[in-house]
């Protein structure tokens, strides 16, 4: 499940705490920095930034966001399959993270609710703060409530035993 | 080809251009950091700067929430590249009421949270990994979305 960055060959020599790698983070922030920049520029180019245009996809007036959710997904599924074969490690280190989704009633009841939230508002997480750059300052209206609802998850969540 | 410009009144090529360009980001993280990079985690994840409370405070939210929250700085200044460049000077108004994008927005934070993705997590990241519990989730929240959708038309909202 946890997409581990586990220290290796880790400069630092402490060996006490669990930690991020410290070594690495300055590039690894680097690397998320990036990547991220690809993402938020493909949200802003396929105008998934634009509420207005998911919700005519919901609403069956424009199927666009099937061809960005087909295209990334694709995209993706031979990222994650040819990286691995072509590179023995992730280039800045560690370890490829295998994906596990866990099945529960958790999956189905939080996907059901975001569904709502989603199509009442157009907005979700992603394109909610790539949107910010692009100047639409009233999804921070959005973020506001994301950061909110993931808040009241957080505090809500039984404890782990 | 009427049918085609009936399902895409705006265009095509944009859509499939920026899903794959997204996909490509998503690679990319992978490639270069062995991550996998959903996006509602860093609602969670950012929340232990803030507060005590033991649930924000678990290892693995701690031990992502610098990359992540680079990750999502990372989207920004890529929308804001393409505004720049593309963006023809004009900023991207969003006109729905204030209202309308903060409730939606609390039911998507506490959803994707609750299910351990969102559009990207599951849609995305959990699709192109091939998990059925994704698939799962992406099916169900297309359902309550598009009836969500069109409620909202039905009783006046935009």
């Amino acid at each position: 499940m946890s997409p581990t960055s586990r220290s290796t060959g880790d400069l630092s020599g402490d060996t006490t705490a669990i930690q991020v790698p410290t070594v690495r983070s300055w590039a690894q922030l680097l690397s998320a920095l990036s990547a991220g920049c690809l993402f938020g520029f493909g949200l802003a180019f396929s105008t998934m930034i634009r509420p207005a245009v998911v919700l005519g996809f919901l609403r069956g007036q424009d199927f666009g966001l099937m061809l960005v959710l087909g295209g990334a997904v694709l995209v993706t599924f031979i990222g994650y399959r040819i990286v691995p074969r072509l590179l023995h490690k992730p280039i800045i280190g560690g370890a490829f993270a295998e994906h596990s989704a866990v099945m529960d009633r958790d999956t189905l009841a939080g996907a059901a609710i975001f569904g709502l939230g989603w199509g009442i508002s157009g907005v979700c997480p992603g394109p909610a703060i790539a949107g910010l750059g692009a100047g639409s300052w009233e999804l921070g209206y959005a973020v506001a409530g994301i950061a909110m609802g993931a808040l009241l998850q957080g505090l809500t969540a039984p404890r782990k035993a | 080809m009427s049918n085609l410009a009936g399902m895409f009144p705006f265009g095509w090529t944009h859509y499939l251009i920026g899903g794959l360009c997204i996909g490509v980001g998503v690679s990319l993280l992978f490639a270069l950091t062995g991550l996998i990079g959903g996006m509602s985690s860093v609602y969670t994840t950012s929340w232990s700067y803030v507060t005590r409370h033991a649930f924000f405070q678990q290892v693995k939210l701690v031990a992502s929430r610098e990359w992540r929250l680079a990750y999502a700085g990372g989207l920004i200044a890529g929308a804001a590249a393409w505004w720049m460049l593309f963006g023809g000077g004009e900023r991207v108004s969003v006109s729905f009421h204030p209202a309308q994008l903060f409730i939606g927005g609390l039911l998507v934070g506490y959803g994707a949270r609750l299910s351990r993705g969102c559009t990207s997590g599951h849609g995305i990241c959990g699709l192109a990994s091939l998990q059925k519990p994704s698939l799962a989730a992406v099916l169900t929240f297309m359902t309550t979305a598009v009836v969500a959708a069109n409620l909202v038309l039905r009783f006046g909202g935009r």
